[in-house]
């Protein structure tokens, strides 16, 4: 952490190494066993959106119409076959692409932008806090659903437009947090001690205040992954995301409801796929959050 | 406390503005002509001269959007441009559907939310409280759209129990208090009561645990109240924060209805909303949503007043 803290190469042989912050977080992390669960499964995810399409056992975007909804488990179709004859298992792994795309990239945008947007307001205060804190206000005057529909729904439907919209959902949250927590180191001695020998906001901010307020905006914006994820597949669902023949979760939830009387419990796979995703990304930022010992 | 009433609605005012405002905005916002589902494609330029002045999107913008807000304060949100009927009539009858789904909902998720949360709170840490919490994050984490079609398909297509969609026998829209409309409600409300029930869960298994861990309970234990007792002092602390989230979770639940709506087509605001976006009727969808982000604010006003009067240890200064 302390990169920028020169040591003497002769003392640090002296002094006994202890533990960082870090690493005790990574030991907590690694004891909580429904953490690791989660963790796994993440993990195989994202695997699974990075080289799904390399290891499908068949063609996701191959239609037939002889092949129409076989049940789960027909010969050479484990998963069975969608509405148009697809293989159910190759989409469902190649959905992983796009449904977490989907999901993650407005969290990490509204992140970057709320934390800057958030910090100045925390960390300068007065009338432009007043401002930019007004503005969050009315943002959260919307349930966080209806301002994403309403959002995407007027920009009309596509993966861009859905991206912009989420992302302006999640802005004004991290915002709110990073304002909080900016406020509270803002008004710790060592930053007023730094302001007193000279320092100027800049610098302060970038060597007092990020390192301790990231960590806490962080570990609520990874709480928002799940969110995002649902709601994400939720645009799609309604068919204001990801446009057909693209394989995503919500998408293919959509188009299997007119499945639900005659291979329903194929219909109902997509949403096993959001629910497993979006419950590992919740238990993954609860055990994140209490390895970092992170209070909200 | 009227002063403390009076000064949290006068803060709720310049928010209600700034609501209307982007409300607005979204219709400007939208790419396109705003009257292009009207329009037939060979209009002459006489015609859409006209329909433009008809609904106003000749004037300036600031024009327009001061016109509409004088307009709607006196509750007259234009007219829709698909069914040329007037907007705040079908909102207004599309509220009391969404309203009477997203009630039940709530208090289906509230009743289960706090047993959850109690009897996690009280068992903190034993294997109750790690299969409650379990349950609470389930809740949270279910994309409820889906959770509606899994219902569907086990009580509706497979048992052939309850009715998949719709809000009363024959797709009527007109809510009646009879059991061939409540059978409507049975899938939508239980579906939709799965998220308020994990958030209340979550809040009242902390507040429980906290107010467990506090000295006056072990005050209480030691002049020997029975458990009953103790239990009572507990839901006194606890029930204002948690009636306050309720409140809040009914706020999102009549603006977040739109998906499980869409699901079992049922007649209300989300189902309004939705055939706004896809038949662009931009009016239509403007009021929509300005009805709803003001209900939200309203209650978030009342439920801050019911908050401060029913917790003493709130100050209203």
């Amino acid at each position: 952490m302390n990169a920028s803290l020169s040591i003497p190469a002769a003392s640090v042989a002296a002094i006994e190494q202890s533990p960082g912050y870090w690493s005790g977080v990574f030991k907590r992390f690694l004891r909580d066993r429904v953490a690791m669960i989660a963790a796994v499964v993440v993990l195989v995810l994202v695997l699974l959106a990075l080289f799904g399409t390399y290891v499908t056992p068949a063609d996701p975007y191959q239609s037939s119409m002889l092949k129409r909804l076989k049940p789960i488990g027909t010969e050479g179709f484990l998963l069975g076959t969608d509405e148009l004859g697809r293989d159910m298992m190759s989409r469902l792994m190649v959905g992983a692409r796009l449904s977490l795309f989907m999901g993650i990239t407005p969290v990490l945008f509204a992140f970057l932008i709320g934390s800057v947007i958030g910090i100045i307001a925390g960390y300068t205060g007065g009338w432009l806090n007043t401002a930019i804190m007004r503005t969050v206000d009315v943002f959260y005057a919307f349930p966080s659903v209806l301002l994403a529909i309403a959002l995407s729904g007027a920009l009309g439907a596509g993966i861009g437009n859905a991206l912009i919209s989420l992302t302006l959902v999640f802005i004004p949250p991290i915002c709110r947090v990073a304002e909080s927590v900016t406020a509270q180191v803002r008004s710790r001695d060592y930053v007023e001690a730094a302001r007193a020998s000279g320092a100027n906001a800049f610098a302060i901010i970038k060597t007092h205040v990020l390192g301790n307020v990231l960590g806490p905006i962080f570990v609520y914006a990874t709480s928002l992954i799940a969110v995002s994820m649902i709601l994400a597949s939720g645009l799609s669902f309604l068919g204001l995301g990801v446009k057909p023949p693209e394989p995503e979760w919500g998408l293919m939830l959509n188009t299997l409801r007119t499945a639900i009387y005659t291979q329903p419990w194929i219909a109902a796979l997509p949403g096993l796929m959001i629910f497993i995703t979006s419950i590992s990304f919740n238990m993954l930022s609860d055990g994140l959050r209490s390895a970092m010992d992170v209070k909200q | 406390m009227i002063l403390f009433i009076l000064r949290r609605i006068l803060y709720a005012i310049p928010i209600m503005f700034g609501v209307a405002l982007v409300c607005f905005s979204l219709v400007h916002l939208a790419p396109g002509d705003p009257l292009v589902s009207v329009l037939p494609p060979d209009a002459s330029a006489d015609l859409q001269r006209q329909l433009r002045t008809l609904y106003g999107f000749d004037r300036s913008l600031p024009e327009q959007f001061f016109s509409w807000i004088l307009r709607a304060v006196t509750g007259d949100l234009g007219t829709s441009i698909a069914s040329s009927r007037s907007v705040t009539e079908e909102v207004f009858r599309a509220v009391k559907n969404t309203l009477i789904l997203a009630s039940f909902a709530t208090m289906i998720g509230f009743f289960f939310g706090s047993l959850f949360g109690f009897v996690a709170g009280y068992f903190r840490d034993t294997f109750v409280d790690k299969l409650a919490s379990f349950i609470s994050v389930m809740g949270v984490s279910i994309p409820h759209y889906w959770l509606g079609m899994v219902l569907v398909i086990i009580f509706a297509a497979q048992l052939n129990w309850l009715p998949a969609t719709g809000a009363g026998p024959g797709g009527s829209a007109d809510w009646a208090w009879d059991w061939a409309h409540m059978r409507h409600l049975v899938l939508p409300a239980i579906t939709m009561s799965v998220i308020p029930m994990g958030i209340i869960a979550r809040t009242v298994r902390a507040l429980v645990a906290d107010t467990l861990a506090q000295e006056f309970i072990i005050g209480l234990r030691a002049k020997g109240l029975t458990d009953f007792g103790v239990f009572r002092h507990v839901v006194k602390n606890v029930a204002p924060t948690a009636l306050a989230v309720m409140g809040l979770q009914l706020g999102y639940l009549l603006g977040g209805s739109i998906l499980i709506e869409t699901v079992f087509s049922w007649p209300g605001t989300g189902f309004l909303l939705n055939s706004a976006i896809f038949q662009r009727d931009l009016p239509l969808l403007q009021g929509t949503i300005l009805v709803l982000a003001i209900f939200f604010v309203l209650l978030n006003v009342l439920v801050d007043i019911l908050q401060s009067t029913l917790d003493p240890r709130i100050t209203r200064q």
